[in-house]
């Protein structure tokens, strides 16, 4: 394959994997939390995808710039993470804390199946497909190739940006820390005088926007169709178990990885491009179940 | 007689008779009779602690083999084919259990996805080989050496899963209160005294996962012949979730569990469909949840007294 | 069969009754028509104004007093739920609805799926707009018809435009959706394209999954390579998002794009889609017709269907249409054969064979085989001021029984004899 591809393949797979990351850094912060995988979060990437197109449609109808998509797609996410994000956990996922870990994933997955038939129901079945923003931004050229100024370089951007802003939160802000002391030991932190159920409720809420946000920023690019959470969820278990479930760094990397090699895949071996996340992610768990980054934890006996 | 009996009775009554006064009902009931068998190999991991969300794979791999069988040599006995399915399906679990089983947990869980969607993905694009995702046909076989007209055809399908499905709930009842099925449950309360006492808990798992591979790919070959179309849809991972779904809210204690879900799961979608088109998935969801809240150990557990089933274990404490 | 003689004359019985009984029908109340069409997800865009063509042309009939005063009653099916869950909705409406007259469907994939249930229920099937080929060319039916033309005649008009348009091409890559439709649709493109033209280069066959909402990588890897000119037989959605995604990339400037299915999909991509397009309908499918576009029973319904929708109708609503003349006009036949009874199922399925009925635009013949012959029409997008999406011009109509496999041939064979001398043949009017 000559030279140019190998870049050109690159280039496609990061503005594809800063999605992937977006989407499993919310499922493995969930987990890291809480330890319990949220089958129903590609929901909330559907649904910040859909608020997001009803937004951005309804302001170009007001005759506004597309710039403003860059506050309205944010915006959309948080709507859509704290409203159903939130709701989710009071009315749902406090009451399961403390139940067998097959129903808390039934329940998760009962979530999911309801918000399936809630897009249908609001925002009917046609495809949503609004773009202005990525018009607006333009184009540039690389090797000869045009991309498309969103998903080379705002795409990319935004996960970094995201990824940098958790981290320093988790790190230096006094929630943060407390979210990574409960995530470390729920019991102990309660004894502490942490407000675990107040943290868990953020945590929640953070990770629901920001599965919002990767669906309100693939949005513009794609066509918005019923089915698109299930397909995303599918994926963002491969970035979460690849990675190791509850670790953000890991997650990054993992999703560059699978980003890459579906990427390259298309380039060299079109048909085996669907397989290759599923791939991945058999093999990694086959050989090192824990995710390729995640510590030794003590065993709790 | 007891409660559970009586449901069972009372299912098969409604699967024989119903089809009397509604003939097209003949195919809904096939297909949740074969749900209620996948439903039935899944509630055997689930009872030793373990979810699967890949099931669907042996649903449709086997479903996927009976229709190269069929297509290949078309006089082969439906009889043959359903024996096909689940030799199939066993197979698999053979080979995927061997290595699968040796995960706990969430790791469990994914695995088998992951697998499931490989499968998936796999039919879905080698279009030349597995008519990609329009699927396979398949015609209708003889069954028991006659070759029979469709509305026959059906009615035959409908005793044989009727008995298979009775049969087969009576057997894995005997598994679970058997030495083996007992041991499955205490992988769940506590596997490493279960080593201590001498009993593999590997092996155990991998029997009860042969098994319920066994019945989904039965239940993969109903849906092949009775649809005479397989797709690569019956392996995503939604329908894995399904199967689990229909388990849970049947309620694992007794086998007739896996049909009442199936039953109701059925009933909604079909009513769903003629009434609040497209609104089944929610009414379900709602349903599901309703159930964890008040009657976490399903349908099937508000039918017996109290905790009178062998393999109830929920209030273990270590 | 191990049938015991008694057996034997109870079916024979049987059989004697039935057929004594199909000859005497009762005239129904009213006529049940199982539609299906697509209802969600993206082909949504394509499925869901033919359901409306559907809904005002069978009120417009009904009007009329319907078939012999018998009016029809439409129930809809959606083709998006998947292969399984439609196969089992349309037993549904068979078996429980009592419907015995079928138009289905859109998706070949479909089509191939449903036609051996529909012969195995013995219902009378309407491929109303599937392409195909295969389903009538691999077997033999009595109850399933089409009512328009199948992927052989439009590929070979495509090719053939093209060939008009660019006639020293030196490159090309297809991009089609993976399913029936796409796969049969290439075969039949490549091999005629390589039958006139054996120099021309293949760089690149991509099928992407039917329904897949991101082309970016596809786009990324055509441009890579350059090919001169770049197919798809996409349509509805996938074909909608496949544009926009290639237009926002410059990927339309840098080769000549052929899509022989876009007429549906002209008005809802307005300005995206650049001067210089090959355009298809499918058909001779087009609300500028260059022979039909002043003929009232067109107008009144263009008309009509713009009041009701907003839009101009698209291929997909003269295929309903279509499907719809062509059921009326098969029971017409019927009767008239039956010296006015009501005809037995059976009885309009055969007389769907042979038909010649308009729906439309030009007239439709049914061979023997159930297979429909319907011209073709393709142009090239022109921006005007008149209208808020491109137009076409230079259109060519082809007629069908010159680029149509004979009855009995497998096309993939039959477009490979096709000769070069048939790119001048003096039929093929071009209109400016």
């Amino acid at each position: 394959m000559p030279q140019e591809l190998y870049a050109l393949a690159v280039l496609d797979g990061l503005s594809y994997a800063a999605l992937l990351f977006l989407v499993a850094l919310g499922m493995t912060l969930v987990f890291g939390v809480m330890n319990i995988i949220n089958m129903a979060h590609g929901s909330f990437y559907a649904l910040g995808g859909y608020m997001a197109a009803t937004l951005g449609g309804w302001a170009v109808a007001q005759g506004a710039s597309p710039a403003w998509s860059l506050l309205i797609l944010p915006l959309a996410a948080v709507i859509v993470g704290c409203l159903f994000g939130g709701l989710m956990e009071t009315a749902l996922m406090r009451r399961i804390y403390d139940k067998d870990p097959i129903l808390q994933l039934l329940v998760t997955f009962s979530a999911f199946m309801i918000f399936e038939d809630f897009q249908r129901l609001v925002w009917g079945t046609q495809p949503y497909f609004v773009s202005d923003i990525v018009n607006y931004l333009g184009t540039t050229d690389v090797f000869g190739i045009t991309y498309t100024r969103y998903q080379l370089l705002l795409l990319p951007s935004v996960a970094l940006v995201v990824f940098v802003a958790l981290r320093s939160f988790l790190k230096y802000s006094s929630v943060g820390r407390q979210i990574v002391a409960v995530s470390h030991n729920r019991e102990v932190s309660t004894a502490m005088g942490i407000n675990v159920r107040r943290i868990s409720l953020v945590t929640f809420v953070v990770a629901s926007i920001l599965g919002a946000l990767a669906g309100a920023l693939a949005s513009p690019t794609v066509s918005w169709v019923p089915g698109i959470g299930a397909e995303m969820i599918v994926l963002s278990f491969a970035v979460v178990a690849t990675a190791g479930l509850g670790q953000i760094e890991g997650a990054l990397v993992a999703a560059i990885l699978i980003g890459l090699a579906r990427s390259f895949s298309v380039y060299m071996l079109p048909e085996l491009e669907v397989l290759v996340p599923y791939l991945i992610m058999v093999l990694v768990l086959l050989f090192r179940p824990q995710g390729l980054f995640s510590v030794a934890k003590a065993r709790r006996v | 007689m007891t409660k559970p009996k009586i449901a069972v009775i009372a299912l098969v009554l409604l699967a024989l008779l119903l089809p009397l006064a509604l003939p097209w009902i003949k195919t809904p009931l096939i297909l949740g009779t074969a749900f209620g068998i996948a439903a039935l190999g899944i509630s055997i991991l689930i009872v030793s602690g373990q979810i699967s969300f890949g099931h669907a794979l042996f649903v449709c791999g086997s479903g996927y083999a009976v229709a190269f069988a069929a297509r290949q040599w078309p006089d082969l006995d439906s009889v043959l084919l359903l024996a096909l399915g689940a030799g199939v399906g066993a197979l698999l679990g053979v080979v995927v259990g061997s290595f699968v089983v040796r995960y706990r947990g969430i790791f469990f869980g994914m695995l088998n996805l992951a697998l499931s969607m490989v499968l998936f993905a796999a039919l879905g694009k080698f279009f030349t080989l597995t008519g990609g995702t329009d699927g396979l046909r398949l015609e209708r076989s003889p069954f028991f050496g006659l070759t029979m007209a469709r509305d026959q055809y059906e009615s035959v399908l409908l005793v044989t899963c009727v008995v298979l499905a009775l049969l087969l709930g009576w057997l894995v009842q005997r598994y679970l209160r058997s030495v083996a099925g007992q041991a499955l449950a205490a992988l769940k309360s506590n596997e490493t005294r279960l080593e201590y006492v001498g009993i593999s808990a590997y092996q155990t798992l991998w029997i009860g996962y042969i098994m319920s591979a066994a019945l989904c790919g039965l239940s993969g070959a109903m849906f092949a012949i009775a649809q005479g179309l397989v797709t690569p849809e019956m392996g995503y991972w939604v329908r894995s979730g399904e199967i689990v779904f229909v388990a849970i809210l049947g309620g694992v204690g007794h086998p007739v569990g896996a049909f009442i879900g199936a039953g109701i799961f059925e009933f909604v979608k079909l009513f769903a469909a003629a009434y609040l088109t497209g609104a089944w998935q929610m009414v379900l969801g709602f349903v599901l949840i309703g159930m964890v809240f008040l009657a976490p150990r399903g349908v099937s557990a508000l039918l017996e007294p109290r905790s009178s089933l062998p393999i109830d274990n929920e209030q273990e404490r270590p | 069969m191990k049938m015991s003689v008694l057996s034997r004359l109870l079916v024979g019985a049987l059989s004697v009754l039935v057929a004594a009984g199909a000859l005497a029908q009762v005239k129904p109340a009213e006529l049940k028509v199982g539609i299906t069409t697509f209802l969600s997800g993206p082909a949504s865009v394509f499925g869901v104004p033919a359901k409306v063509a559907a809904e005002l042309y069978i009120e417009q009939i009904n009007a009329a007093g319907g078939i012999n005063g018998v009016k029809l009653v439409p129930s809809f099916i959606d083709e998006g739920v998947g292969a399984d869950k439609l196969l089992s909705e349309y037993r549904r409406v068979v078996q429980e609805g009592g419907t015995r007259v079928m138009l289905a469907g859109i998706s070949s994939g479909n089509c191939n799926i449903i036609a051996p249930v529909a012969e195995d229920l013995k219902v009378l099937n309407i491929m109303w707009d599937c392409g195909t080929e295969k389903v009538l060319e691999d077997k033999r039916y009595r109850y399933v018809t089409r009512t328009q033309a199948n992927a052989t005649t439009e590929m070979v008009a495509s090719v053939l435009y093209l060939l008009k348009t660019r006639p020293d091409m030196k490159s090309i890559a297809v991009m089609n959706q993976d399913y029936a439709w796409g796969r049969d649709s290439w075969e039949l493109f490549r091999n005629t394209l390589l039958a006139l033209k054996p120099d021309v280069k293949i760089v690149a066959e991509l099928f992407p999954k039917f329904g897949a909402t991101d082309y970016s990588t596809e786009i990324s890897r055509l441009q890579a390579l350059r090919p001169e000119v770049i197919l798809s037989t996409a349509w509805g959605g996938d074909l909608d998002t496949f544009v926009r995604q290639a237009a926002q990339r410059g990927l339309m400037k840098s080769s000549l794009f052929i899509l022989p299915l876009a007429e549906s999909s002209l008005e809802r991509l307005g300005t995206t889609l650049p001067d210089g397009v090959i355009v298809g309908a499918r058909g001779d499918h087009y609300f500028l017709h260059p022979q039909q576009k002043d003929d009232p029973k067109l107008k009144n319904f263009v008309q009509k269907f713009r009041e009701n929708t907003g839009s101009y109708p698209i291929y997909s609503v003269y295929h309903m249409v279509q499907g719809l003349d062509g059921l009326v006009a098969g029971y017409q036949k019927a009767i008239k054969a039956n010296k006015g009874q009501w005809p037995s199922t059976e009885q309009v399925a055969d007389a769907m064979r042979g038909l010649e009925f308009r729906g439309l635009t030009n007239v439709v013949k049914i061979r023997e085989d159930g297979q429909g012959l319907e011209d073709q029409l393709l142009g090239l997008t022109k921006k005007t001021p008149e209208y808020k999406f491109p137009i076409l011009e230079k259109i060519v109509i082809y007629p069908a029984e010159l680029i149509t496999t004979p009855v009995g041939q497998k096309s993939p064979e039959w477009v490979k004899t096709i000769k070069p001398e048939l790119l001048s043949n003096p039929r093929f009017k071009q209109y400016n």
